[in-house]
């Protein structure tokens, strides 16, 4: 039973690592957006992630039982520690980039929180149905823009397809899973990953074949998320996010 | 039907004001009206947008995950703000391309306050805590101005301000409460931003071009200087609730008028940065000129598809 909650307290950590990271770099973004409308979408989704990632972390830390508090987990473990997918610490870039980031995520996003709902770990199957209203409006949002811009300019199709080179390859990772996987699949917690991976390739291929777009081919997946192997970009996104509580030791805020 | 005067239409619009009615888009007024409030609401709009550049330079620093809620939060609301008042003049009949253009070409200005730089995790307590209770100050005057969409359009925005301002000072409560390096940051964000906030209500009456017109269309209700001893009455008590000094020697309490007397402010340094001479008015500019130059292919593009869909739809 014990051994059920450290692997379920690592399996939140991941969902909440993932929301984090992804709600801090759209933090970035606030104020240079390309036209207000989307300044005010992107910091909307990027609320939407912290809150999330405060509700997983929340968990881990009361699963572990060792005290952790949302705010430990966030600012005092360092990046071999965190569990999050490749695909949410790669930079914005241009808009296409930050809209496709946006996209394969919230796509994934949208299938995993489906499944999750049916958990037998009830904490998490609510916090997978509250999320879920949230990621359907992210998915919604930018499924629009990757059709805008794969079937609108030649210009923004150049900047999709350059997009496409750089991210796709760390889709794979979104769906990468493990032992600890395994045994909570087998013990109704986890969601089974092909199944999300079905789900979300169909998406993807529907959506980009409305953008005039091609899912790449024998594309090679770079993987290590779950294990703490991560791109250089984290380091950097971790030691702004953490610069203050980690200057400051043990001060509230 | 017979054609009347153009002063004779000026002095119905002078008495439908007097008589307190409220002016709606579609209603006559003078050109002179309507450019005013183009020229101060489309300001106010741009200072929303403007002011989301020193409050989101914290957002990646937010010292915990619910002060960065708060504060995505926050930062969004004023986006909608922006968007919201954009809305509200182009009622009187300027696109916000126009608006747009205006700000980035220097032309229309913002608010001066954001200017200033955004050094410590204070400052976003300050700004919240005395630019968004300066703002509420200003905006709860302008919710009884004579132009309708202005006005309801403040009393919409007010609300959420004074979360804002509620928020902010409960960032510094608890700095105040905190260190004696928590302490001194609060202090010191204070002595940065007390002044400036003081002359966001603008000039002193005696050096204020536009005030009678305004007041005669009862526009500004209310001079500049009566708004911000009206700000000062209400902020000093705050301040010392938790402890922090007000860095005025000249501040001082009348009993009789039951009101705070202060210290001169330093209008050298106010005009100089409404003339560009602050820390980051050229940060600011380049921010938003860089975001729409950036942003002129994603606009494109979405005009592009927008055509091409209607295009189709128009086929089928
Ligand atoms: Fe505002
Ligand atoms: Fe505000």
């Amino acid at each position: 039973m014990s051994a059920l909650k450290n692997l379920t307290a690592e399996y939140a950590l991941r969902i909440g690592d993932t929301s984090l990271v992804l709600g801090q770099r759209l933090g970035e973004w606030c104020g240079h957006g390309p036209i207000l409308e989307e300044d005010i979408a992107l910091t909307n989704i990027s609320l939407d992630l912290i809150g999330q990632a405060r509700a997983f972390l929340t968990y881990a830390g009361e699963l572990e039982g060792r005290g952790r508090t949302e705010d430990d987990l966030a600012f005092q473990r360092d990046e071999r520690d965190f569990r999050n997918n490749l695909m949410v610490e790669q930079p914005n870039g241009d808009y296409a980039h930050t809209m496709l980031r946006q996209f394969f995520v919230s796509a994934f996003h949208y299938y995993f929180f489906s499944e999750l709902c049916k958990s037998k770990d009830t904490t998490l199957a609510a916090l997978a149905e509250k999320s879920l209203k949230e990621v359907t409006y992210h998915l919604r949002h930018s499924s629009e823009w990757i059709i805008r811009f794969g079937d609108g300019t030649p210009e923004s199709n150049l900047r999709m397809l350059e997009a496409i080179d750089t991210l796709y390859r760390f889709t794979g990772d979104m769906f990468a899973s493990n032992d600890i996987d395994n045994e909570l699949l087998k013990a109704g917690i986890a969601v089974d990953m092909t199944v999300v991976y079905a789900n979300w390739m169909k998406k993807v291929e529907s959506v980009f074949a409305q953008a005039t777009l091609t899912v790449p081919k024998d594309c090679f997946m770079i993987t290590g998320g779950i294990k703490g192997i991560h791109s250089e970009h984290l380091g950097h996104l971790l030691s702004e996010m953490q610069v203050l509580p980690r200057s400051f030791p043990g001060v509230e805020w | 039907m017979q054609a009347i005067s153009e002063q004779e239409r000026e002095a119905q619009f002078q008495a439908k004001i007097d008589r307190g009615e409220i002016i709606e888009a579609k209603d006559w007024m003078p050109e002179r009206y309507r450019k005013q409030l183009i020229r101060m609401m489309s300001q106010h709009a741009h200072s929303e947008v403007v002011g989301m550049l020193p409050e989101g330079n914290w957002i990646t620093r937010a010292p915990s995950l619910r002060r960065k809620a708060v504060l995505l939060a926050k930062v969004q609301d004023e986006g909608g703000h922006g968007l919201y008042i954009y809305c509200g003049t182009e009622t009187l009949g300027i696109s916000r391309e126009q608006m747009l253009d205006d700000l980035l070409s220097g032309k229309a200005k913002y608010s001066s306050i954001f200017n200033y730089p955004t050094l410590t995790w204070a400052d976003i307590g300050a700004i919240g805590w005395l630019v968004d209770g300066a703002a509420i100050i200003n905006q709860t005057a302008l919710a009884k101005c004579s132009y309708g969409p202005y006005a309801r359009a403040m009393v919409r925005i007010c609300k959420e301000e004074n979360f804002h301002h509620k928020q902010g000072y409960e960032i510094l409560a608890t700095l105040m409460r905190g260190t004696a390096e928590q302490k001194a940051m609060a202090q010191d964000a204070m002595n940065r931003w007390w002044w400036p906030s003081l002359m966001m209500f603008g000039p002193s009456d005696a050096n204020s071009p536009n005030s009678d017109e305004l007041m005669r269309w009862k526009v500004k209700r209310y001079s500049n200087d009566e708004l911000r001893t009206r700000f000062v009455d209400r902020t000093v008590p705050q301040a010392e609730n938790i402890g922090l000094k007000v860095p005025d020697a000249d501040l001082k309490y009348n009993e009789q008028t039951r009101s705070y007397e202060f210290g001169e402010i330093n209008w050298e340094e106010f005009f100089n940065v409404i003339k560009g001479n602050g820390i980051c008015n050229k940060e600011r500019l380049m921010a938003r000129k860089k975001a729409h130059a950036e942003g002129a292919w994603v606009r494109e593009a979405a005009e592009a598809y927008a055509k091409k869909k209607a295009t189709k739809n128009a086929a089928a």
